[in-house]
């Protein structure tokens, strides 16, 4: 059961040895000791452990690495870093958008996707975006207000 | 003079080489006892040393819940960390800062009052001199007991306190890792445990070889009476492991739950300890004209964390080593060294960031399923983990309750007796608590006695099912009848409120019940009942902010309800308005709250918190319930027990109207009860009918307005 499988990680090709239904969060921590991605539920109900594939906000708690051979997967990482961050991230640090953080990589993920597609939107949309993740701490008016500050930080407007 | 008292955890931890500790490259550290869980607590008291020390937030590095580096503070929890831990960093750093200034004195040859501290720097009337915090270090007795003599600095001349520090852990946790989950020591060996699914529960047969073949790996199994964990190279094994086993493990005996038609009503003549609480009130002569008398419904919640609980544990030479996000690490320890029985000093327990904790959840649990299978692996980190399922349904639950109240009213509508009745299970069950050790794999062990009923949280904590039963209304005598059921359905202990969502909810929509029933707006009726002049102000300020006065009619669906509370009749003030759409289903759309906390550390944070506070009791109110399907189980996913999501959302503001010169007042759980009883009295706003039972579902709501 076990192979390799290639497929592009955060702008990078890389190959892994697993078994053809581990999941892609299981190899994301376990083999490649990325932590960002994390896991919530394992029942793609949280979003704790979203990553884009091919630019979709996907859970890969339960997402089988056989089916990623040649995609391209972005983690949380891959979104930026302390120094070079993603607007979102940047964001979410200006807005103190988070209690405890836990959810908060799958809410960078969900959260550039929807601003990819749509820069400017309303609290209505953002709130649509992110209703496949979870926060229990209660952050959520300050996440959406940072997501639509990130907005404004790539049209060039003023944040 | 009297000697001057010292903050409690001060006075438990007296050196202040406990608390603060000069070290390489200009670096502070500072120790608490307190606990991060996503509050923000580390910052607000960086905030507080940084204030009394002269020197800015970036020196700090904290160490935080470690039994063998911190200061121990019991549990961080009920609200607070800021005036204990605080109080005690604020007192001693003022100390330190007195030192050290002293023994610059002797250097250089002056009085100490001609010197200062900047940025760590002494200053000589404003000029620098060679010395610093650090060069001095040596020539200062950190270990001498703090006297607290050392005067504080006055609110007008605050730098830090006050001020909206950004949170200094959020960067590690956006841009990855930093959480207990994300750490792998060397040779880490993963373990799953099986938990028993009912009370009393016996495990059947289980083979490593079967678990082996099914998994597809080597797969290990620690059996140890009716506990059971199994043990895998890699995470990805062992949850296969674990589904097997789980899909394997036969259950019998013990007391399997079914189903009754309503959890909190189940409360209601179970064996109970009674006791009788006498208020004291105004006296009044004005005859009583009419009586009433509601009864309010909470379930059993759950902690609905959105990680799974995790911990480390390392057993070497006989001594245990243990990463937790407990919220009581010195307790965790006294329960680790009673369950494994060995002594409390050869065991190190440290505290690691977990995902957001709202009480007493399977922290302390899934920490001794690691101590376990460390014990049978020894010379090696094990990290256990609890599935999502086990995260909903074996960890603690927050009790269900019923609260009935009964007034009689003179014929202006005021109550003339006030009389309340509580049923509900133990708020306080946590580890160590009451000399228990209240851990879910102990009661499995062969040989184990099963737990005797647990008392509740202590009068002097706060009370835990009589938390906030105490109406602060100028009321006539308030005669409160507890009952403290023996043996709740669910396993019950503390979580975030403790009794306040249940008891507000319930006093503050028969206070609006009251006010509907003498046509007076709910707002002037409460203040026509209320002296305390904080309480006043949250209230005033709240309708202020909403626009109160402009507020719709009612009756047409859109509803505007308010409520007040002071939590735990000692710590913050606080006073919501709710503004929701009651059709089909509730949507809620604006919460407005004024909260006096006295003097507020961190304006940003602590706004965070009541934020945080009114998002978690709306999903409490409007959606939660712990319910026992038809099969016997309790909820083990997210559909079976579903949280408010982000179209669900309400808008927050949030307002601080109290006063610098007050004493900080915990403020983290302040929100609960107000939020749920405003939503209840927006619902009856917007329908002209009451639900009393919470979760307020669309059944409940169809159903009251059938009649």
């Amino acid at each position: 059961m076990s192979g390799t499988i290639g497929f592009t990680l955060n702008g990078r090709p890389v190959t892994v040895s697993a078994r053809a239904d581990d999941a892609l969060l299981a190899v994301l921590r376990g083999t490649l000791g990325l932590m960002a991605t994390r896991f919530g539920c394992g029942a793609e109900a949280c979003g704790a452990c979203m990553v884009l594939v091919d630019g979709v906000p996907t859970n890969s708690c339960t997402l089988e690495i056989a089916r990623l051979a040649g995609r391209d997967v972005v983690t949380a990482e891959g979104l930026g870093t302390a120094d070079a961050p993603h607007p979102v991230q940047a964001a979410l640090l200006d807005e103190q958008a988070g209690q405890c953080g836990y959810c908060l990589s799958g809410i960078q993920i969900a959260a550039a996707a929807l601003l990819a597609r749509n820069p400017d939107p309303a609290r209505a949309e953002v709130a649509e975006a992110l209703a496949g993740n979870f926060c229990r701490c209660g952050a959520h008016n300050r996440i959406i207000r940072a997501v639509q500050r990130a907005g404004r930080m790539m049209r060039g407007a003023t944040p | 003079m009297n000697a001057p008292v010292l903050p409690a955890s001060l006075r438990d931890n007296p050196r202040p080489a406990q608390w603060i500790g000069f070290e390489a490259e200009g670096r502070v550290r500072l120790a608490t006892g307190k606990v991060e869980l996503g509050q923000g607590i580390l910052t607000a008291l960086v905030q507080i040393a940084a204030e009394e020390l002269r020197v800015p937030p970036a020196r700090f590095r904290t160490v935080s819940g470690e039994t063998d580096a911190a200061p121990e503070e019991g549990f961080t929890a009920g609200s607070q960390s800021v005036e204990a831990s605080g109080g005690a960093i604020r007192q001693v750093a003022a100390e330190v800062r007195a030192r050290v200034l002293a023994a610059a004195a002797l250097r250089l040859n002056c009085a100490p009052s001609a010197l200062e501290v900047a940025d760590g720097r002494i200053v000589q009337d404003g000029a620098p001199t060679a010395l610093d915090y650090w060069t001095l270090a040596d020539a200062v007795d950190l270990e001498r007991p703090a006297e607290g003599t050392a005067a504080l600095t006055p609110p007008e001349a605050f730098r830090y306190i006050g001020a909206a520090l950004p949170r200094v852990d959020l960067p590690g946790k956006v841009f990855g890792g930093g959480f207990i989950h994300d750490r792998v020591p060397d040779r880490l060996l993963h373990a799953r445990a099986l938990h028993r699914p009912w009370p009393g529960a016996v495990l059947g047969a289980l083979d490593e070889a079967t678990l082996s073949r099914v998994a597809g790996g080597p797969v290990g199994l620690v059996r140890l009476g009716d506990f059971a964990a199994v043990t895998a190279e890699t995470e990805a094994l062992a949850g296969r492991a674990h589904e097997a086993a789980e899909a394997r493990a036969a259950w019998s005996g013990g007391s399997p739950r079914a189903p009754v038609p309503s959890e909190p009503l189940a409360l209601v003549g179970a064996e109970a300890t009674e006791r009788l609480l006498d208020i004291p009130g105004r006296a009044t002569a004005a005859p009583a004209v009419a009586r009433i008398a509601a009864r309010y419904l909470r379930p059993y919640l759950a902690h609905g964390s959105i990680a799974p609980s995790v911990a480390l544990a390392l057993w070497e030479d006989g001594r245990l080593t243990v990463e937790t996000h407990s919220q009581g690490v010195g307790n965790l320890r006294i329960a680790l060294a009673q369950a494994l029985g060995i002594g409390t000093e050869a065991i190190i327990v440290r505290h690691r960031p977990g995902a957001g904790c709202y009480g007493h959840n399977g922290a302390d649990d899934v920490a001794l399923d690691a101590a376990l299978v460390a014990r049978a692996r020894p010379g090696r980190w094990v990290r256990a983990q609890f599935t999502r399922a086990q995260e909903l349904s074996v960890v603690p639950f927050g009790s269900a309750m019923v609260v009935d109240l009964a007034a009689e009213l003179d014929a202006a509508g005021r109550p003339v007796s006030w009389a309340m009745e509580v049923f509900s299970g133990t708020h306080g069950q946590r580890p160590g608590h009451n000399g228990r050790m209240n851990l879910l794999a102990a009661e499995a062990l062969a040989g184990a006695e099963p737990t005797p009923p647990a008392p509740d949280v202590p009068d002097a904590a706060g009370f835990g099912g009589l938390r906030n039963a105490v109406a602060l209304y100028d009321l006539p005598p308030q005669r409160i009848m507890h009952h403290l059921v023996a043996r709740p359905r669910l396993r019950t202990s503390s979580m975030r409120g403790l009794g306040t969502h249940g008891n507000v909810f319930a006093l503050e929509s028969f206070i609006d019940e009251l006010a509907l029933r003498a046509g007076e707006d709910p707002l002037a009726y409460r203040l026509s009942l209320l002296s305390d002049p904080r309480a006043r102000r949250v209230l005033e300020a709240v309708a202020e902010m909403s626009g109160w006065a402009g507020r719709p009619a009612g009756g047409d669906g859109v509803g505007w309800g308010i409520a007040f509370s002071r939590y735990k009749n000692r710590a913050a003030y606080l006073a919501a308005v709710v503004e929701l759409v009651a059709e089909e289903t509730i949507a809620l759309r604006r919460v407005w709250c004024a909260v006096d906390a006295g003097l507020v550390i961190n304006p940003d944070g602590a706004a965070n918190q009541i934020e945080g506070g009114v998002i978690q009791a709306a999903s409490w109110t409007v959606k939660e319930e712990v319910r026992v399907d038809a099969d016997g189980s309790l909820p083990a996913s997210w559909e079976a027990y579903p949280i408010l999501t982000f179209p669900e959302v309400p808008e927050v503001f949030v307002r601080f109207v109290g006063s610098a010169g007050d004493p900080s007042l915990g403020l983290g759980e302040a929100a609960v009860g107000p939020t749920a009883a405003a939503i209840g009295n927006a619902v009856a706003h917007a329908l002209g009918v009451r639900v009393r039972e919470m979760p307020l579902t669309r059944e409940r709501v169809a159903a009251a307005l059938l009649g």
